[in-house]
C-alpha cells in the first residue's frame, strides 16, 4: 500500500491493518506490526501510526499484551466483515447507481452487467 | 519542553517580519512550520534559537528568555539552509565544536552517519559540495540530541536517496528518544507525513496551528453543479472557489461525509495545496 498524503494518515494505517485481517494475512492471535515498524516502513510520524493502532485497540479488533506487542483479537475478522458489508451499499452501490442514472441506464441493464 | 511565544514582534527597520504573534509549542512532537517566502519563518526560528532579539514581546523556553542564554540555547539546535559552519574548519573540528556546545551530543551516531553519507572527517568545509554540506547539517542536528531541534530547509542540496536516509534516521532516533523537532520547509509533500502538528505563517502572522491529520480530515474539495455547490457552501468556511462550464470546485473546511450526503463529489486536499490556497486567500 502507498499512503495518500492528502488523507488522514492514521486512518490509512488503521485500514491497512483491517485489510490484512480481512484477507487473512493476519489471523486471530497473530502479532500485528508495531507502531515503530509502521513508522519506519512508511516514514511517518510514530505518534500518527500509534493513533491508528490505538483506535483498533479501542474497538477491540486488536489487543495489547504488555511488553510483547499487539495481536489480532479472536473474532476480529467476523466483526470487520460485518462492518464492511454494512458500508457496502453506501460506498459501492450508491455511487454505482448515481453514475448509472447519469448515463441513463435502466435497472435491467445494471443487473445484466452485474451478472456478467 | 514548552515554548511560549507571546505577542512576539520583530521589525527590520520599518518592515515588520513578525507582527504580534502568540502561540505555544509543546514537545516532544514533530512540527511543520510552513509559509511562503517572507512569511516570517526564518525570523521566528532565529528568535527561538536566541540568535536575535525581538522588537517587542517574548519567546520563552520553559519560562526562560532565549537570547544570549546558554542555559537555554544548549537545548536548542538550529540548522539552517546554508552557512552553518565556518568555511576553514575541517569536518572533525565542526563535530568537536558541536560536542562542546551540546551536552547531549551523540558522537558515536555522528561518526556512523559521517560514514553513511560518505563524508571525510579531514575535509574542510570550503571543499565540500552543496550536498555534502547539507548532509553535515542534517547530521549535526540529529546528533545534537537537542530537546528542541530546528531544521530550516536543511536538505536543499541532498539528493532523493540521501533525503530518504535522513528521514529513516530521524524516525529511528525519534523513536529511541522523543524530542521536539521543528521543520520549516516549502517542500511540504515529502515531509508532511512526519508532521504531527502544522503551523502556517502568513505575512508575519499565525494563520493556523493544527494537528496534521485533523487538518487533512477537516478540509476537502467539493465538486458539482454550480448552483448545488453554492447552496451547500452557503454556511461553510470557503477557502477557494473555481468554476468551469457550469461546474464548481469549492475548497472548504468541512467534512466529506456531509457533502457526499448532499450528493456532491469530494476529494481530499494535500497539505501543500491547502497551504497555497490559504495563503492566497489571506493575501488577496
Amino acid at each position: 500500500m502507498k499512503l495518500d498524503e492528502s488523507k488522514p494518515i492514521y486512518l490509512q494505517v488503521k485500514q491497512y491493518i483491517e485489510n490484512l485481517i480481512i484477507n487473512e494475512s493476519l489471523k486471530a492471535n497473530e502479532r500485528v506490526p508495531s507502531t515503530n515498524e509502521f513508522a519506519k516502513f512508511y516514514q511517518i510520524n510514530p505518534a500518527t501510526a500509534a493513533k491508528g493502532v490505538n483506535e483498533l485497540v479501542d474497538e477491540g479488533i486488536i489487543y495489547k499484551r504488555r511488553g510483547v506487542g499487539m495481536f489480532v483479537a479472536e473474532h476480529a475478522r467476523d466483526y470487520l466483515l460485518k462492518e464492511r458489508k454494512e458500508d457496502f451499499y453506501e460506498r459501492y452501490i450508491l455511487p454505482l447507481k448515481k453514475e448509472a442514472e447519469k448515463l441513463g441506464m435502466t435497472e435491467e441493464e445494471l443487473i445484466n452487467l452485474m451478472k456478467r | 519542553m514548552i515554548i511560549n511565544v507571546n505577542e512576539l514582534e520583530k521589525k527590520y527597520g520599518k518592515s515588520e517580519a513578525l507582527s504580534d504573534i502568540s502561540f505555544t509549542l509543546e514537545g516532544p512532537k514533530i512540527y511543520g512550520l510552513l509559509g511562503r517566502n517572507g512569511s516570517g519563518k526564518t525570523t521566528f526560528m532565529d528568535l527561538l534559537a536566541g540568535h536575535t532579539l525581538p522588537t517587542s514581546g517574548s519567546v520563552k523556553v520553559d519560562g526562560l528568555e532565549t537570547f544570549d542564554n546558554r542555559k537555554v540555547t544548549e537545548n536548542i539546535c538550529l540548522i539552517k539552509e546554508a552557512n552553518n559552519f565556518h568555511k576553514d574548519l575541517k569536518i572533525k573540528q565542526v563535530l568537536r565544536a558541536y560536542e562542546l556546545f551540546y551536552p547531549r551530543w551523540d558522537n558515536k551516531l555522528a561518526l556512523a552517519l559521517i560514514k553513511d553519507y560518505h563524508l571525510n572527517l579531514n575535509a574542510r568545509i570550503k571543499s565540500l559540495s552543496k550536498g555534502m554540506v547539507s548532509a553535515l547539517g542534517v547530521i549535526c542536528g540529529l546528533c545534537s540530541k537537542a530537546p528542541i531541534t530546528i531544521y530550516d530547509e536543511p536538505y536543499i542540496g541532498l539528493d532523493a536517496a540521501a533525503r530518504k536516509m535522513f528521514y529513516d534516521t530521524l524516525i529511528e532516533e525519534y523513536e529511541k528518544e522523543k524530542r521536539m523537532i521543528i521543520f520549516s520547509t516549502h517542500l511540504i509533500d515529502e515531509v508532511s507525513l512526519l508532521f504531527e502538528e502544522v503551523l502556517i505563517l502568513q505575512e508575519g502572522e499565525l494563520l493556523l496551528q493544527q494537528n496534521a491529520d485533523e487538518l487533512r480530515k477537516g478540509s476537502c474539495v467539493v465538486t458539482g453543479e454550480k448552483e448545488q455547490v453554492e447552496t451547500f457552501i452557503a454556511d461553510k468556511d470557503v477557502i477557494k472557489k473555481e468554476e468551469l462550464a457550469g461546474m464548481m470546485n469549492a475548497y472548504i473546511y468541512g467534512s466529506k461525509r456531509e457533502a457526499e450526503a448532499a450528493g456532491l463529489r469530494t476529494e481530499s486536499i494535500p497539505i501543500q495545496e491547502l497551504m497555497i490556497y490559504l495563503t492566497e486567500k489571506e493575501g488577496a
